[in-house]
């Protein structure tokens, strides 16, 4: 198992990470109570997942699809990695960080209306 | 002491159906021939856009990239309205210790610089990794150190509005321009401007100029978002 473990491919030891992060994340935000500790829980499953991400487009042995001047454009399928999971990171990184500005400013807005961070201290929503 | 329980129990079972997937997933001996593959064969010849990321995001899935700089600009929006400043608010200033020497004369130094490095990020981000992104968070950076070195600063809202008014408006014109220039189906292409010489500044159609007015709008938008954070 463990000789197993240090032969796997990169892709699959940052995939591994990724999915330990979203853990990590979502047990933060499913059992703390601050408002801030959860959003810092969200943030780690967002990066998480951008790591699942890049990990599934990784080709082993293959460069970063840009092209340079020296490379043979015609074989330019063989030799790059996916470039759509990292098109969708990148896409995936600004709205996290639009999101989590949101998210931010309505814990702003819940510590001047309530003088409180504590998630149990909201229960509108409760039922 | 059953909410435990419960949190417990949900990530045992993400994390077996992680271990799954983990377990089963095999790296593929190349590209997908029906999309990436595909992508990357015609975007060299077609796009001329030697960063083939840029290639996808700007023009394959330039409308997505649209939908994304709508979303950016409506959760700046949406922080700007729920961190309103109120102008009877006391005046948060007065506690706050000034910033040292050094940070208000190294922040006089490197922010001309910063803006620069984010300004060359973005025009070339068909060239090399970066883009109008990446530029525009390279930017806000700088506009972060302007905060630190100068806490009671405002920015100029009337020009940064104008600015990203006229940068949002100039990318969709671009688009329609797609649309009148080369028929239908062509929204956003890159190639109602000359693909130029391959691998030069201005080369690759209208990518350079759309990631431009993307990396002027983003870093605005993160700018105006810092300063409502700010408070």
């Amino acid at each position: 198992m463990l000789q197993h473990m240090f032969n796997a491919p990169l892709s699959t030891i940052v995939m591994i990470g990724g999915f330990l992060l979203i853990l990590v994340g979502l047990w933060g935000m499913l059992s703390r109570q601050n408002i801030i500790k959860m959003i810092i829980g969200f943030s780690l499953i967002d990066t998480g997942i951008h790591m699942v991400m890049v990990a599934i487009g990784y080709l082993r042995g293959k460069t970063a699809p840009i092209i340079e001047t020296g490379m043979d454009r015609m074989n330019a399928v063989n030799l790059v990695v996916d470039p759509i999971p990292s098109a969708l990171v990148l896409t995936a990184i600004v709205i996290g960080l639009g999101v989590t500005a949101l998210m931010l400013s309505f814990a702003i807005q819940i510590y001047q209306k309530k003088k409180t961070l504590s998630i149990d201290d909201c229960t509108e929503l409760k039922w | 002491m059953i909410k435990r329980f419960f949190v417990v129990i949900s990530l045992i079972i993400l994390g077996g159906i992680f271990i799954n997937m983990a377990v089963h997933y095999t790296e593929p001996a190349g590209l997908n021939p029906r999309l990436a593959g595909k992508y990357v064969a015609d975007g060299l010849r077609e796009l001329g856009a030697p960063n083939l990321v840029t290639a996808v995001v700007v023009t394959y899935r330039g409308f997505d990239t649209l939908g994304e700089v709508t979303v950016l600009f409506i959760s700046a929006a949406g922080v700007g309205l729920l961190l309103r400043r109120r102008e009877d608010a006391p005046g948060a200033e007065c506690g706050r210790t000034p910033p040292s020497e050094l940070i208000r004369t190294g922040a006089a130094f490197l922010v001309p610089i910063i803006f620069l490095l984010g300004v060359y990020i973005f025009v070339n981000g068909h060239l090399t990794p970066g883009g109008g992104f990446q530029g525009g968070a390279v930017i806000a950076s700088g506009t972060m150190l302007i905060f630190l070195a100068n806490p009671g600063k405002r920015l100029n809202h009337r020009a940064m509005d104008f600015l990203e008014s006229l940068s949002g408006f100039t990318y969709v014109l671009i688009g329609i321009a797609g649309l009148i220039i080369l028929g239908s189906m062509h929204f956003l292409d890159n190639r109602i401007l000359g693909l130029g010489e391959f691998g030069t500044l201005f080369s690759a159609g209208a990518i350079p100029l759309i990631y431009t007015l993307i990396g002027l709008k983003v870093g605005t938008e993160l700018s105006a978002i810092l300063e409502n954070l700010k408070e």
